[in-house]
């Protein structure tokens, strides 16, 4: 169930370059797996803005934002013990039981894309599955969430653009030349990306995308992207889409 | 106690909110945040003849104290409205429903308001002839009071129900408009749509939304709808639905003294899906403050 929530900015620090790890104490019983996101709401700005839940807990939701504009740098500015007014359990979020219990989940992220890919990480070990997390950046200093998803059990594999730290060349370079194989894929990243993935992997899989969002709720329709099953709202019916949903 | 309720026209409303057209989706898209059987009425997504995807993506661009929305129409079409949209909603919902109809000629506003013709269910027929959005119609048809009329009366003549039209902002005097409306035979009127904006990506060149310009609507635009409002009401004798910027009971209240007979909300809902909700629940308590008992006919010293 979607529900309006305020929570409280315990924490705040730098994970990468412009790069923002936000904790926030409060009710996420509205929570219900990975891939959801929240609206957030920012002090002095009218729309919210849309942000991945990165990982969560009962009581403790985990947000990684990255400042590309206005509003993130206002998010990114917050000192703790701010309230911060959110739009829980929005979107439908990765589904889990697409990738067949004792199978081996390939999860790929481009960018601020990896953030989703920690608590479905968590979620995929617990049911058992196997992971390899192939993360995707520019380079070096943009690295984030690496330990991380090693902790919660993956296999991981990072690729950089300029080669200054691990593979060099994007993530679909990462998954041919390491030959990873899997069951099934999850992605989240840039577009070019997510395309690239849907075209080239043999395996069926599922990717989140990213629109602009007025209310992120699934009220004004201002997100709806065609798909080959008819119009769909991102916010709604997405993020999450199964590879042969989108046309690109 | 204090007394919620209000008349539009024959219509008793319990209380004077409704969330306006575009931003409550067919309304269960709202029922899913809060109990939707509190609100005053509902106004449906904009539909037209035939279903439309709407236009490409960006459709929403952010503004300081609104947003510009290039939606364009994105419905099902009448038939489909009729058929599902509106059953769905009333297995839910018992409060009236207003239909809002769009078009891009006077035979497009005739056949979708014939349609709901056959629909019970519909309580109120809102002609949008304000619509920004769309090439050829839309707002172009609202912004002649020739062509607003001829619309009018072509909805009128096949249409047994009451019949709202809804103003644009974007001409020089709204109450031209209004009052061709009013002779065409409109039971009456909404003010305001939303005004023409646009916006640019300084880093791209680009206008933020795709296709170039779009409706400006929020906080930003409550000025302009008071001003409108208290001109339109002063001027016709037919009722108004206030419509422009309205996120608080404050605002509802000072809508209503404007001349409006109710009053409709937009924008806020996208904010936060419990805006209307919480107004409904604010309206009491600043009614109290201001020793008001009933919001009816509440004037300008
Ligand atoms: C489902 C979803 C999940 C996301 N998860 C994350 C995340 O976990 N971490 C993170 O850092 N970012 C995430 N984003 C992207 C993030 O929402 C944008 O970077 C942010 O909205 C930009 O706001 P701004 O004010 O800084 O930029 P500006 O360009 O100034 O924003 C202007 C307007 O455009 C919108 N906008 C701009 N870029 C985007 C974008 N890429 N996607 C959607 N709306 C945009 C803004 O929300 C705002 O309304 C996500 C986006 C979506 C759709
Ligand atoms: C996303 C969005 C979609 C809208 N769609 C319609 C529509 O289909 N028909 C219509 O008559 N008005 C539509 N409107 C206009 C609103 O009903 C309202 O007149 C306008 O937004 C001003 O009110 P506000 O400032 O409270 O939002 C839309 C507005 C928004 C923001
Ligand atoms: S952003 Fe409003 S419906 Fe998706």
């Amino acid at each position: 169930m979607a529900t309006e929530r305020t929570f409280i900015l315990t924490a705040i620090e730098p994970v990468a370059a412009a790069t923002w790890r936000l904790q926030l104490s409060g009710d996420t019983s509205g929570l219900r797996c990975a891939g959801q996101f929240v609206m957030v709401s920012v002090p002095e700005f009218y729309l919210r803005r849309p942000v991945s839940v990165c990982d969560c807990e009962p009581g403790l939701l985990t947000l990684i934002v990255k400042v590309m504009g206005e509003g993130t740098a206002a998010l990114c500015a917050l000192r703790p013990g701010r309230e911060i007014s959110l739009l829980c359990g929005l979107g439908n979020g990765f589904d889990l039981s697409a990738c067949p219990k004792g199978k081996e989940a390939m999860i790929i992220g481009g960018g601020v894309g990896v953030a989703p890919l920690l608590l479905l990480c968590k979620q995929l070990r617990e049911a058992d599955r196997h992971v390899t997390a192939v993360l995707g950046f520019n380079t070096k200093e943009d690295i984030f969430l690496e330990k991380e998803l090693e902790a919660a059990g993956a296999d991981v594999i990072v690729a950089t653009a300029d080669g200054s730290a691990g593979c060099q060349g994007f993530v679909t370079d990462a998954i041919r030349m390491c030959v990873l194989k899997s069951d099934y894929f999850y992605a989240c990243g840039p577009r070019p990306m997510l395309k690239a993935l849907c075209t080239q992997l043999r395996q069926d899989g599922e990717v989140s995308t990213e629109e602009r969002m007025g209310c992120g709720a699934g009220i004004c329709y201002g997100c709806t992207c065609q798909t080959t099953s008819g119009p769909k709202r991102t916010c709604k019916e997405g993020p999450v889409f199964k590879k042969e949903e989108l046309v690109w | 106690m204090v007394d919620l309720s209000v008349n539009l026209g024959d219509i008793r409303l319990d209380n004077p909110v409704i969330p306006a057209s575009g931003t409550c989706g067919f309304g269960l898209e709202l029922a899913e945040w809060y109990d939707i059987n509190m609100l005053g009425a509902i106004s449906l997504k904009g539909t037209t003849r035939d279903p439309r995807f709407g236009n490409a993506l960006p459709r929403i661009a952010e503004c300081p104290s609104g947003l510009i929305n290039s939606v364009g129409l994105e419905n099902p079409g009448i038939d489909k409205l009729l058929s599902e949209k509106i059953p769905a909603l009333r297995a839910i919902y018992h409060k009236p429903i207003i239909a809002n109809i769009s078009g891009f000629s006077v035979e497009d506003f005739a056949f979708c308001a014939e349609k709901a013709e056959s629909c019970p269910d519909i309580d109120i027929l809102e002609v949008n002839i304000s619509c920004p959005n769309v090439h050829g119609g839309g707002m172009a048809l609202g912004t002649d009071p020739e062509v607003a009329a001829a619309v009018t009366r072509a909805v009128k003549q096949v249409s047994s129900k009451p019949v709202f039209v809804k103003l644009t902002p974007n001409v020089t005097d709204i109450v031209t408009i209004a009052r061709a409306c009013e002779a065409a035979g409109a039971d009456g009127l909404t003010v305001i749509n939303t005004l023409l904006g646009m916006r640019i990506d300084i880093r791209t060149r680009k206008p933020v939304v795709a296709a170039g310009t779009g409706g400006f609507s929020g906080p930003a635009i409550f000025p302009i709808a008071v001003r409108a409002v208290y001109q339109v009401a002063h001027a016709c004798r037919i009722p108004v639905m206030g419509c422009g910027g309205i996120s608080t009971a404050e605002e509802v209240i000072e809508m209503l003294m404007a001349g409006a007979a109710a009053v409709q909300v937009g924008s806020a809902s996208l904010v936060n899906p419990l805006a209307c909700k919480e107004i409904i629940e604010q309206l009491p308590v600043v009614m109290e403050r201001l020793g008001l008992k009933d919001l009816k006919q509440l004037k300008l010293n």
